[in-house]
């Protein structure tokens, strides 16, 4: 099938809301490449489990597609165009598999050296994109707070030093009722600026505490999933036949229940956490790769006004299939090598940060728990300095909030 | 220029100088070179081993300035005494076992990366033997992985079956001499991060056993009382090369680390631990080679990385974990060169393909790889 011979019945399998939203932009959607309607279909389709941000996004795409002139639209779509693709992914189902046809689009692509071409018409879509929908500027400037280093005694190596140049480096932090204040400031921002998926709470292991008004995802609230999630791995691949592209599809088909979770739960974020789980790598198993994961997936998808992260202790390493095993017992934790994993995470946390809308006015601030040092980043915080002067965290972030 | 090529050469430009700061190396393009005085040098029997640094390591975790911590004993000890170049190109599919099987055919193999299938083009050990009319046990292969065990043969119809590498499987190895999975060994036996549910099963332990005790010369009971004091399953190759070494000497050796590439379990800390032991491990490998009279004065060691991983700043990917952006610094690498009649202390800063590796080498051992798409590199051979 090809894009122009979609009809509404088509889509007969996706759910209600993403439904309506196809059928409402049926006419664009037929003619688009195929190169480029399968990537948007995959966002379309989990439509209903969207973050509101997502959804307005996604909205706004489909709308400018659609006023689109016709010879503005073939210039917009010229690079996906000249992407040859093979008969057998056009007959593929990419109505109702769109993520798993992106994957055999993407081996496609390597093998046919034509990946440099589909990241040169992405990019260059992008760019279109960007320029002509404005962006949705944050109701305030957005705030990103990474604590790292739970459990680690001692530490003398250098830590943020990726973040140093673009902030100020303080070296004498008064740690008492560190994490209670941090904590409280994002549950203030989250009363004073209510939305939903707004403010958002992330732990690699046991909460510090727990507010309704925020988003909270933790790895240690998500263990039951995990042994399910592992125990469903180890008896599919088990089975003759069984190979890495078909359990991703199955991975795709979970859903929160099949897993344990509760039908009470929040669709949207327990939909969230499943795909952590099932799309993410090391998530399973290391509690840093979870919460680094986690805090990218939440600053791209939800697009949060204030984010908090807390790294904790990952287990240490072991062979793999003693790691991937359901049956695997608490084993011992690697504080230190979590330590150097948080402080490349809590880089990578302002880095997608910076990706987001508004980035010139968001703050950021990455602290040591427990201990005496942090770095802060802000539109008026200059940039690469050294501070040794005692300051307690109320002060700090008195800097950049 | 192509933007791609600009950044791809500001990648080497920032080695260079930092090679330059560092260990006091000179730009290549500064020198010339008499070609009776490289020949004078060459000696007979020449052998060459190839090190691919693997699997994945970028230049901020190695040669950059904020690499070199973890990189200490090649920035010390090989760089000063080898030709690097800055800027080699992986244009191919950025996959471990299909990347490796370019590198050995010097042809860009599309294969799948996850199937145990054989490279379709030739490889540099089936010009090699064929050419030079080698014994098999003249061309070795370390493999970290059971799905390596098809890298040292191709499918092609004028050369294949029967002229290609013997290729050694240390983990399949240690699996049999063990009989069954042990938890003092279970720590050598990780394979395969990118995919870690699925390990391709090799059937057969009597022909490894053979291999250990007959080759290798090693008892079962001393292999595996060694094995409990290595620490991964790189040092257990490399464990395994020096023995290969030792024992048969061959000509034609290459040796595939993997380490590294946990990264793709996200932990930043192991991605670099496995950077630093690798870069131990072929500082000792040039050690080995220097100190046995077979390899010693005839010996070129190449040292590069199949390719490098997803930068920082694009946001397609997640920095150091994976190679799945396609970007510049996935597949920009390096190149260490070392050896008798390949200049000291001295870097190249033009692009070099990632398929001029076998050509290269035939260039050096005196064979012609006919079908491979590469180019000698002039500047080694």
């Amino acid at each position: 099938m090809l894009p122009n011979d979609l009809k509404p019945e088509t889509f007969r399998s996706y759910p209600p809301e993403a439904k309506s939203l196809v059928i409402e932009n049926l006419a664009v959607l037929r003619e688009l490449p195929l190169s480029f309607e399968s990537g948007l279909l995959r966002e379309v389709i989990e439509f209903d489990y969207k973050f509101p941000a997502e959804r307005r996004a996604l909205e706004r795409e489909l709308q400018n597609l659609s006023h689109l002139a016709p010879g503005e639209k073939t210039r917009w779509m010229q690079g996906f165009s000249t992407i040859s693709l093979s008969p057998k992914l056009e007959h593929f189902d990419w109505v109702n598999s769109p993520a798993q046809f992106t994957e055999q689009l993407s081996a496609h692509l390597w093998t046919t050296h034509q990946l440099d071409a589909f990241r040169l018409a992405a990019n260059t879509y992008g760019d279109q994109l960007r320029a002509a929908v404005p962006v949705e500027v944050p109701a305030v400037p957005r705030l990103g707070i990474t604590v790292i280093g739970e459990g680690v005694q001692s530490y003398s190596g250098p830590l943020f030093r990726k973040l140093r140049p673009y902030g100020a480096h303080f070296s004498n932090v008064l740690p008492d009722d560190g994490l209670p204040t941090l904590l409280a400031t994002v549950v203030s921002r989250a009363k004073q600026h209510n939305a939903p998926y707004a403010h958002w709470y992330i732990d690699g292991g046991e909460a510090a505490g727990h507010d309704p008004s925020l988003a909270f995802v933790s790895y240690a609230a998500l263990e039951s999933v995990r042994v399910a999630l592992l125990g469903k791995i180890h008896t599919e691949t088990q089975k003759p036949g069984m190979g890495p592209e078909m359990l991703r599809t199955l991975m795709a088909q979970l859903r929160p229940t099949d897993l344990g979770m509760k039908e009470a739960g929040s669709q949207v974020l327990d939909r969230f956490q499943l795909k952590l789980l099932t799309e993410g790598s090391g998530t399973q198993i290391f509690s840093t790769s979870f919460t680094q994961w986690a805090a990218r997936e939440a600053l791209r998808r939800a697009e949060p006004l204030t984010l908090l992260v807390r790294f904790a202790p990952r287990q240490r390493q072991k062979p793999m299939d003693e790691l991937l095993s359901p049956q695997a017992v608490q084993s011992e934790l690697d504080p230190l090598g979590s330590l150097i994993d948080a402080d490349m995470g809590a880089y990578y946390n302002w880095l997608n940060q910076q990706r987001l809308p508004g980035a010139e006015n968001a703050a950021f601030l990455a602290w040591f728990e427990g201990h005496n040092e942090a770095v802060v980043i802000g539109p008026t915080v200059p940039h690469a300095t050294e501070s040794a002067n005692p300051i307690n965290m109320k002060q700090l972030l008195s800097w950049i909030v | 220029m192509q933007p791609w090529d600009e950044i791809a050469h500001a990648i080497g430009r920032t080695r260079r100088e930092f090679l330059r700061d560092a260990a006091g190396v000179t730009l290549g393009s500064t020198l010339l070179r008499s070609p009776f005085a490289r020949a004078a040098a060459s000696p007979k029997k020449k052998k060459v081993v190839v090190i691919t640094f693997g699997g994945g390591a970028r230049d901020q975790e190695t040669f950059a300035p904020e690499g070199q911590e973890n990189v200490p004993n090649m920035l010390r000890e090989l760089i000063p005494r080898a030709t690097f170049f800055t800027q080699v190109i992986n244009r191919g599919i950025l996959g471990h076992y299909v990347a490796t099987a370019s590198l050995a055919t010097g042809a860009y193999e599309t294969i799948n990366n996850f199937a145990a299938l054989p490279p379709e083009n030739p490889t540099v050990f089936e010009y090699y033997r064929k050419e030079l009319k080698r014994p098999s046990s003249d061309t070795w292969v370390v493999a970290p992985s059971n799905g390596f065990n098809h890298i040292g043969e191709s499918s092609s119809r004028s050369f294949g079956p029967g002229l290609g590498a013997r290729v050694i499987l240390p983990k399949h190895l240690l699996t049999a001499a063990i009989s069954n999975r042990h938890a003092d060994y279970a720590h050598l036996l990780r394979d395969n991060y990118e995919t870690p549910y699925f390990t391709p099963e090799l059937s057969g332990s009597d022909f490894e056993l053979e291999q250990l005790e007959q080759l290798l010369k090693l008892s079962v009971d001393d292999f595996k009382m060694h094995a409990r004091t290595l620490s991964s399953p790189d040092e257990l190759s490399a464990y395994i090369t020096k023995q290969l070494m030792r024992q048969v000497a061959p000509s034609l050796l290459c040796i595939t680390m993997h380490d590294i590439d946990i990264a793709h379990a996200g932990t930043y800390s192991l991605y670099v631990e496995g950077i630093r032991r690798t870069d131990r491990l072929c500082a000792e490998m040039w050690k080995t080679i220097e100190s046995d009279p077979e390899y010693a004065g005839k010996t070129t060691l190449l040292i590069l990385p199949d390719f490098g991983r997803d930068a920082d700043n694009d946001a397609g990917g997640n920095g150091f974990q994976h190679h799945r952006t396609g970007d510049a610094l996935s597949r920009t690498t390096w190149l260490i060169a070392m050896g008798p009649g390949i200049r000291e202390g001295v870097v190249y800063d033009r692009a070099v393909d990632a398929l001029d590796l076998v050509p290269t080498i035939g260039s050096m051992m005196a064979f012609t790889a006919s079908l491979s798409k590469g180019k000698p590199i002039t500047e080694i051979v």
